[in-house]
C-alpha cells in the first residue's frame, strides 16, 4: 500500500466515525468512541490534557503535519470536498503560491490575545474540531435525523419499531448559521484551493507548521531525478511545492502524499533530513466579519417579534413577566467563568444530550460566549442521573462527575411566582412541577378544600428544570429555574425512615 | 335460507369484517364481554406480581373472556418515570410480562405495549425494566415520543376536554389493558386506572392548565374503554408521589386489583391506600367526576367482589 493510500484509509476511518459519534442520536456507536474528540488538538489544550498535546507536538516533530491530514476532522472534510471537485473538473490543477505569512500568524496572534483577554470566540469560532463539530450537529444532523424518520415512517408503518421517529429541531438559529456559513465558506475554499483554511486562518495548522518545519520526516524532492514537470505542484492541495525552485513549504505541507504518489520520476519521497529547505505563500480569503455581523442583526430580527409577542400577551393575561439573569450552565462546569474559558462551542454536548437541553446562547452569555452551550429547559429536562455531557466533554468545560456528586449540585436555584399559579388563579389541580421534581424542592401542601399549592425549598433545588419544563403556564410561567453562576451545593434532602408496612386487610 | 341469500350475506359480512369498526359498534362488543364474566372486581394480596394476576384472571374466567383468538391486543402500563422497579415509580415488569403471556396464550395475535413517558423516554422504557420483559414475553414495544403516533379523536361525553390526541396503538387496538400502579400523587392526589390515562395522550398540558381532575374523568369516556384495569399494588409509592425520590418513599403491600369498572378498581384502591397514608377518598376528585359521567361507580359493595388472600 502506498503512502497516500494508507492516509486516505486512516483518514476515512477516524473521520467517518467522529462525524457518526456527533450524528448518533440512538448511541449505537460505544461511549468508546469519544477518545475521537479527546485526541483534538484544542480541546486538550484547554483542558490540560498536556500528555495528549505533547504527543500531537511530538508526532508532528517526527512526521509533520499528520494531525491535519488524519486527524483533524474538519482538514478531511476539505479533503472530500476536494475529491468531489475532481469528479467534476478532471483537469482540475493547483498552483504554487508563497505563504501567507503575515495574515496566518496576525490570526494566531489575534487569537491567542482574544484568548488571554478572557474570551474564547474567536477560538471556538477557528478551532477546526469546533467547527466541524458545529457544522455537523447543527446542519447535517437535522439531515441524517429527517433520514431516520423517513426510515421510521416506512417501518412504523409495519409494525415495525426498531427505528422511532425524533423531533428535528434547529436548535439556535445563530449557529445554524453559523454552522452553515462555515460549511459554505469552508467548502466553497476547498472546492476551489484545497487546503487554504488550514494554512492561512486554522490557529492549529499555524502552529503544527511552525512545528512542522522541524520535523525528521519531510516529502523530499530528489533535484538529480527532478525534471521540474510540475505534476506535484497541480496536485497540492496545500499549494506548497515550488516545483519550478524545487522547493517545499513545510509549514504548509499537511502530509497528504499526493505528490509521492504522482511523481512519474520518482523524484519524491517521505524521509529523513538531507538538506535545508526554504519556505513561501496562498491565496487571501473573504472577511468574514461583515456576515456574521448581518446574520447576528438578521437572527436579533427574527426572535425579537416572539419576545415582545409573549410580553403583550403577559399584559393581557395579568401574567407575571420575568427575565432569567443569569444562563444555566450544565452541571460539572462548576461556574459561568470556568465554562466560557474552556468550551471551543464544539457542540459535541448539545448533539449528544439525551434530553436536548443543551443549546448554543445566543446573547445569554453575552457577545463573548455566543454558541457556548447553555441549559434550556423549554424542550425538556436535566436528567436527575444522567452525567453524559460531564463524561463526553473534551474541553473539561465540563468536568467528570459521577451520579452522587452530580446529585448535589446547584446549577440553580427554583423560583415559585404564586400569582402566575393555575392552583392559584383558577384553583384548579395541577402540580405538575412537583410531580417532576427529583428532590421535591418543589412539595405539594394543602390549601383550598382539597386542592394542594407548590411550596418551594430552593435549598435542596439542584436547578434541573423539570419544573420550568413542564409549568402549563404561558407565555410566563409560574415556575423557573435562575442559575447560579458559580454552582453551589445543594443541601441533602432529609429522608424518612424506611418503615416496614404490614397490611392484613384491604380496607374495604 | 335460499343458496343465492346465504350468499348474498356471507359477501356482506365478509365485507362489513374489512370495514374498520367505528367506536360505537366497539363499545358494544367490549360490553358484551364485560357482562359475560363472573365477577366485578378481585383484590388479591400477598403473593408475588405474577401470581396475584393468575389468581385474579381466573377469577373472572381467564383472559379468553376479554382477548379473543386473532385479536391485537395493546397494554398501557405506567413507564411515567426514569425509576428502576424497586422504587414502584413504574408498573411492575413481572406483571406486564405475565399479562401479555395471558393474552398470547388466549390466541392474541399481537401485544403491543406503550407509553407516553414524563422522563426520557429511552431511558424508562430501560430502567423501568418493562421493555426488556415485555419484549422477552413476546409483546411489542411502541415508541410514543412523537406527536406522529398519535391521532386526534372527540370524546362526546367530556365536559372540559372535547377532543384528544390518543396513540395508535389504544386506537387501533381490538381491546386494550389498562395497567397502572399505585401512589400518591402531589396533584391529583392518587394516580391510579384513571390518572394512567394521561399516558395515551399527547397533550398532558391541556390536562394541567383546564382543571385537571375533570379532564382524567373526561379522557376516560373515551369510546374504546380499558376491558380490564389491572392496578399493581406490589410495591406503592406512599409518599412524595408519583416519582417518589428514594426506597424510603416505597411500600411493599403486595396486592393486585382487578376490574372492568375503572371508577369502582380506583376507589378500592384508594380506600386500601389510605391504610398506608391517609388519603380520604373524597380528596381524589377525579373519581367522584367519573362516577359522575358513569364510567363506574364507587358504590363497592353493590359490585360481586372476590377478596384473595395468598
Amino acid at each position: 500500500m502506498t503512502l497516500k493510500k494508507t492516509r486516505v484509509s486512516i483518514a476515512v476511518i477516524l473521520s467517518a466515525l467522529i462525524t457518526f459519534y456527533f450524528l448518533d442520536f440512538a448511541s449505537l456507536l460505544p461511549s468508546g468512541f469519544g477518545f475521537l474528540a479527546e485526541i483534538q488538538f484544542i480541546p486538550d489544550l484547554l483542558s490540560g490534557s498536556l500528555l495528549v498535546v505533547l504527543v500531537l507536538l511530538l508526532l508532528t516533530l517526527l512526521l509533520g503535519r499528520v494531525y491535519c491530514s488524519i486527524i483533524c476532522p474538519l482538514g478531511i472534510f476539505q479533503d472530500l470536498i476536494s475529491w468531489i471537485s475532481k469528479r467534476f473538473n478532471h483537469k482540475k490543477k493547483y498552483s504554487f503560491s508563497n505563504e501567507k505569512k503575515i495574515l496566518r500568524y496576525s490570526v494566531l496572534a489575534a487569537v491567542l490575545i482574544a484568548f488571554f483577554a478572557g474570551g474564547t470566540i474567536l477560538l471556538s469560532l477557528l478551532d477546526p474540531y469546533s467547527a466541524f463539530g458545529r457544522m455537523i450537529t447543527n446542519v447535517f444532523r437535522p439531515v441524517y435525523m429527517a433520514g431516520n424518520n423517513l426510515l421510521a415512517g416506512i417501518f412504523n408503518h409495519f409494525n415495525n419499531f426498531t427505528f422511532y421517529t425524533v423531533d428535528i429541531t434547529i436548535l439556535s438559529l445563530f449557529s445554524f448559521i453559523i454552522g452553515l456559513l462555515t460549511f459554505i465558506i469552508i467548502g466553497l475554499l476547498a472546492y476551489k484551493y484545497g487546503r487554504t483554511y488550514c494554512n492561512t486562518i486554522c490557529p492549529v495548522g499555524s502552529i503544527l507548521g511552525f512545528v512542522s518545519r522541524f520535523s525528521l520526516l519531510k516529502v523530499r524532492i530528489n533535484e538529480e531525478t527532478c525534471n521540474n514537470c510540475g505534476l506535484c505542484t497541480m496536485k497540492c492541495k496545500a499549494s506548497c511545492i515550488d516545483s519550478k525552485n524545487k522547493k517545499v513549504d513545510y509549514s504548509r505541507c499537511i502530509d497528504c502524499f499526493n505528490c509521492v504518489d504522482v511523481c512519474k520520476k520518482k523524484a519524491i519521497s517521505y524521509r529523513f533530513h538531507r538538506k535545508k529547505e526554504v519556505t513561501a505563500s496562498a491565496p487571501a480569503t473573504p472577511d468574514n466579519s461583515k456576515r456574521t455581523f448581518l446574520s447576528v442583526i438578521a437572527a436579533t430580527a427574527m426572535i425579537a417579534p416572539t419576545k415582545l409577542y409573549a410580553q403583550g400577551m403577559a399584559k393581557i393575561n395579568k401574567n407575571t413577566a420575568y427575565e432569567k439573569k443569569h444562563p444555566l450552565t450544565p452541571p460539572g462546569s462548576e461556574s459561568t467563568e470556568h465554562f466560557l474559558h474552556h468550551c471551543t462551542a464544539c457542540h459535541l454536548c448539545v448533539a449528544k444530550c439525551p434530553s436536548h437541553i443543551l443549546k448554543p446562547a445566543f446573547t445569554e452569555y453575552g457577545l463573548g460566549g455566543i454558541m457556548q452551550p447553555r441549559m434550556d429547559f423549554k424542550d425538556g429536562y436535566c436528567n436527575y442521573d444522567c452525567t453524559l455531557c460531564s463524561q463526553i466533554c473534551p474541553n473539561d468545560a465540563i468536568k467528570i462527575l459521577t451520579k452522587e456528586e452530580k446529585h448535589r449540585i446547584q446549577v440553580g436555584k427554583v423560583q415559585y411566582i404564586k400569582t402566575n399559579c393555575i392552583v392559584y388563579t383558577d384553583e384548579t389541580s395541577c402540580g405538575a412541577c412537583s410531580e417532576h421534581c427529583p428532590t421535591q424542592a418543589i412539595k405539594m401542601v394543602p390549601y383550598k378544600n382539597e386542592l394542594t399549592i407548590p411550596s418551594v425549598n430552593p435549598d435542596i433545588c439542584v436547578g434541573c428544570g423539570g419544573c420550568e419544563y413542564v409549568c402549563p403556564v404561558r407565555p410566563y410561567r409560574a415556575i423557573y429555574v435562575e442559575g447560579n453562576p458559580v454552582h453551589l451545593k445543594a443541601q441533602k434532602f432529609k429522608e424518612a425512615e424506611k418503615e416496614d408496612i404490614q397490611l392484613d386487610n384491604f380496607g374495604f | 335460507m335460499k343458496r343465492r341469500d346465504f350468499l348474498k350475506a356471507a359477501a356482506i359480512t365478509g365485507i362489513a369484517s374489512t370495514i374498520k369498526l367505528s367506536d360505537g359498534i366497539d363499545l358494544m362488543a367490549q360490553n358484551v364481554s364485560k357482562k359475560a364474566t363472573g365477577c366485578d372486581l378481585v383484590a388479591v394480596m400477598g403473593g408475588e406480581p405474577a401470581v396475584m394476576f393468575i389468581k385474579a384472571i381466573a377469577e373472572f374466567g381467564g383472559m379468553g373472556k376479554f382477548v379473543k383468538k386473532g385479536y391485537k391486543v395493546t397494554i398501557k402500563p405506567n413507564i411515567g418515570w426514569d425509576r428502576t422497579p424497586e422504587l414502584a415509580g413504574n408498573t411492575n415488569p413481572e406483571l406486564i410480562s405475565e399479562i401479555i403471556r395471558q393474552c398470547l396464550r388466549a390466541g392474541a395475535k399481537e401485544v403491543t405495549v406503550f407509553d407516553h413517558t414524563c422522563d426520557d423516554w429511552i431511558k424508562c422504557y430501560k430502567n423501568s425494566g418493562i421493555e426488556a420483559s415485555a419484549k422477552a414475553a413476546g409483546a411489542k414495544v411502541m415508541p410514543a415520543n412523537e406527536e406522529s403516533y398519535y391521532r386526534e379523536i372527540s370524546l362526546n361525553r367530556a365536559k372540559i376536554l372535547k377532543k384528544a390526541k390518543v396513540h395508535t396503538a389504544i386506537l387501533d387496538s381490538d381491546v386494550w389493558i389498562n395497567v397502572p400502579v399505585l401512589k400518591n400523587h402531589g396533584g391529583a392526589k392518587m394516580t391510579i386506572s384513571m390518572k394512567n390515562h394521561m399516558g395515551i395522550v399527547w397533550d398532558r398540558g391541556f390536562f394541567h392548565r383546564n382543571d385537571l381532575q375533570q379532564c382524567i374523568a373526561d379522557i376516560c369516556t373515551i369510546s374504546k374503554p380499558a376491558v380490564l384495569n389491572v392496578v399493581d399494588a406490589y410495591r406503592v409509592v406512599k409518599s412524595n408521589g408519583p416519582q417518589g425520590r428514594s426506597a424510603a418513599d416505597v411500600a411493599t403491600p403486595k396486592a393486585l386489583f382487578v376490574s372492568t369498572d375503572i371508577v369502582a378498581v380506583d376507589t378500592a384502591a384508594t380506600k386500601f391506600f389510605n391504610q398506608i397514608t391517609t388519603m380520604p377518598l373524597e380528596s381524589v376528585t377525579h373519581i367522584k367526576k367519573g362516577a359522575d359521567l358513569h364510567l363506574g361507580t364507587m358504590n363497592i359493595d353493590s359490585l360481586r367482589v372476590k377478596k384473595i388472600n395468598i
